[in-house]
């Protein structure tokens, strides 16, 4: 009649953390188990206050660029609450046609993507060296750059300002693709590098038997079973690249060349009074491809922030 | 190592080569190996090495580019002794460093707790992670310009829950005050970086085998002292490499400076990073800038080099 979990349930395999009904409810009884329910109750409620800590901001900001600017002048309160009386996508269409938000994102995007690539195709080819071919002052060379990673980036600004300004390269958003190297070939080359001297050996062996060049064996054998750590620096780099301010505030100039961050800064600064309603519309808009991001590869992300610190 | 290599390629019968063959085929490994390399050491070296030799070379001299026909004669340690003297810098120095302290001991606290709720198996875990890995990933751009809509005195979040639940600062403008503005950077920089702690420590949570609790258990060990004799102890890798990353990335605040306070009220907010920019692209000063940009290095150095002897493993 009663549900006492048989001693044979335990048999049944179970994914960690899903406790069958039955198996709980038994948990739960006597003085032990309304502790151990207590706890559970604790657990969670901790759960959802981080999720709530990391999530509300987020609805917050959504919310005020929801808001027409004549709402967000009177401010919250009052019929204004927590969700603005009318709904209305304007500071968006405002964002997109009055500030041309469309060009700095585009900006945003050739800039990211051009630094993934570069990034992809060199942290690969380093990587695979310094984890397979024998070269001297290898362990020199990761150590280096580690260091490089850590380097001040204000202290960059300086010297790299006025070489691109002897260059004619200020203004110009190229330049920003080499400067951001700094933020992703550290982690990308070491992750890979990482990745690579954990590929057996033989399977390359067997290729350079048959005659293979050590190019071809990289090309046709390495690349094609280190697809997800490439994925995965890929990613990091993006992100890495797409997340700049200090570089792009400090060596452009004009609206057109803005990419998509210092552009909303600059939406705020450039009024009279500070239309959040807008500045939220913008922040939305670059935040939806992170959070894409982060959605589709969280797990990619998380091994691979913690394969290129962690390890090594 | 290169005896064993050969010795290994000779066994292949479908190679047939002898030694010499081997040795040609290893130099030409050797050198495709330095081919492949460059690239990555050229461009960091000229992102970093580069921006270092030349801002020793401009702290020595007199690099003002608004005082465009003025020579850049050598000016000895002046650009160093500016430093000493304006108070400025020994200002903003103590600034960096009081909240360098505070937001790691906060966040590496917050993140701790965090690090181990994410390493309970519970229903929910992956998209626990997802969400707080969302605030990690976006621009700091976003959580500068989100706090600064949170903590905004007509639009912000803050005021006005406080004003309904009746609690005194509803009517705080908060970047226009010294602390409080100090106390929304710290919440913008806390809830970007926890997660990133977080997921570090994670992982070293993760490479502690399962059997070292067990066997506390069967000692009669509490979950506090199981945490606190091996938790913990396990756990100084992953503290250390999050330590050093942190650390220095707070000691470089920026552009979360930058975006909510823009150093003020007054000066009260500027960092040294902050000092760093405005004394190159603002004063256009790139002797001062540059003795500011050696400072930044030696320090950061320094406190990394401090971490690793700290928390390095004691045998």
């Amino acid at each position: 009649m009663d549900s006492v979990p048989a001693p044979t349930t335990s048999v049944t395999p179970v994914t960690p953390g899903a406790v069958p009904v039955a198996v709980a409810v038994g948990r739960w009884r006597g003085p032990r188990g309304r502790r151990r329910f207590a706890g559970q109750v604790f657990f969670y409620l901790g759960v959802l206050i981080v999720l709530l800590i990391a999530l509300f901001p987020f609805f917050w900001i959504l919310r005020t660029s929801l808001e027409s600017n004549a709402e967000f002048v009177q401010g919250v309160g009052g019929a204004n609450g927590f969700l603005p009386s009318h709904l209305t996508f304007s500071s968006y269409i405002d964002d997109f046609t009055q500030l041309h938000f469309l060009t700095p994102l585009l900006n945003s995007a050739i800039v990211a993507l051009g630094t993934t690539a570069v990034t992809i195709v060199v942290a690969s080819l380093a990587g695979y060296a310094l984890a397979r071919l024998p070269i001297r002052g290898g362990g020199a060379t990761l150590t280096f750059i580690l260091l490089a990673g850590f380097f001040p980036v204000l202290a960059m600004v300086g010297p790299l300002f006025l070489l691109y300004r002897d260059l004619g390269l200020l203004d110009n958003i190229y330049p920003l693709i080499i400067t951001y190297l700094v933020y992703t070939l550290p982690l990308s080359t070491w992750l890979l590098r990482n990745f690579f001297a954990q590929i057996p050996k033989e399977l390359e062996e067997a290729a350079l038997v048959d005659g293979a060049t050590r190019l071809q064996t990289l090309r046709k054998v390495v690349i094609p079973v280190s697809v997800p750590a490439v994925f995965t620096a890929g990613i990091l780099s993006f992100i890495l690249a797409w997340n700049d301010f200090a570089f792009a505030l400090s060596f452009l100039d004009s609206p057109s060349k803005f990419t998509a961050p210092l552009a909303i800064v600059v939406f705020g600064q450039s009024q009279y009074q500070t239309f959040f309603n807008r500045i939220d519309a913008a922040v939305v808009v670059i935040t939806i491809p992170i959070a894409i991001l982060v959605l589709i590869a969280q797990r990619r992300i998380v091994s691979g922030l913690t394969a290129g610190s962690l390890k090594g | 190592m290169s005896t064993r290599s050969v010795a290994r390629r000779l066994r292949l019968p479908s190679l047939g080569g002898t030694a010499p063959t081997a040795g040609v085929a290893r130099t030409a490994d050797r050198r495709l190996g330095y081919a492949l390399v460059a690239p990555v050491v050229i461009l960091l070296l000229l992102v970093t090495g580069y921006p270092l030799v030349y801002n020793l070379w401009n702290s020595f001299h007199n690099v003002i580019l608004s005082n465009a026909g003025a020579p850049q004669n050598f000016v000895g340690l002046k650009n160093y002794q500016e430093l000493a003297s304006a108070a400025a810098f020994p200002a903003a120095l103590a600034r960096t460093l009081g909240f360098m302290v505070v937001s790691v001991v906060i966040e590496t606290i917050a993140a701790l707790g965090l690090a181990l709720m994410l390493h309970k198996a519970f229903h929910g875990r992956g998209a626990l992670r997802a969400a707080v890995l969302i605030p990690w990933a976006v621009p700091t751009v976003v959580s500068a310009l989100l706090w600064t809509t949170m903590f905004d005195s007509r639009s912000g979040f803050v005021d006005y829950v406080l004003g309904i639940l009746h609690l005194p600062g509803s009517q705080t403008t908060w970047l226009a005050g010294e602390w409080t503005a100090w106390t929304a950077v710290l919440v913008a920089d806390a809830w970007k970086n926890v997660p990133f702690i977080a997921i570090i420590l994670l992982a070293g949570l993760q490479l502690i085998p399962g059997d070292v609790y067990e066997a506390a258990k069967i000692d009669g060990a509490t979950a506090w002292q199981s945490f606190r004799r091996m938790t913990l102890p396990l756990l100084r890798p992953a503290l250390m490499v999050a330590l050093i990353f942190r650390t220095l990335q707070a000691f470089l605040v920026f552009d979360i400076i930058y975006i909510m306070t823009g150093g003020g009220p007054g000066t009260t907010t500027e960092t040294l990073s902050y000092l760093n920019w405005q004394a190159f692209l603002v004063d256009t000063n790139f002797g001062y800038g540059g003795a500011i940009s050696i400072s930044l290095v030696v320090f950061s150095l320094f406190i990394a080099g401090a971490i690793v002897l700290v928390m390095r493993p004691r045998t």
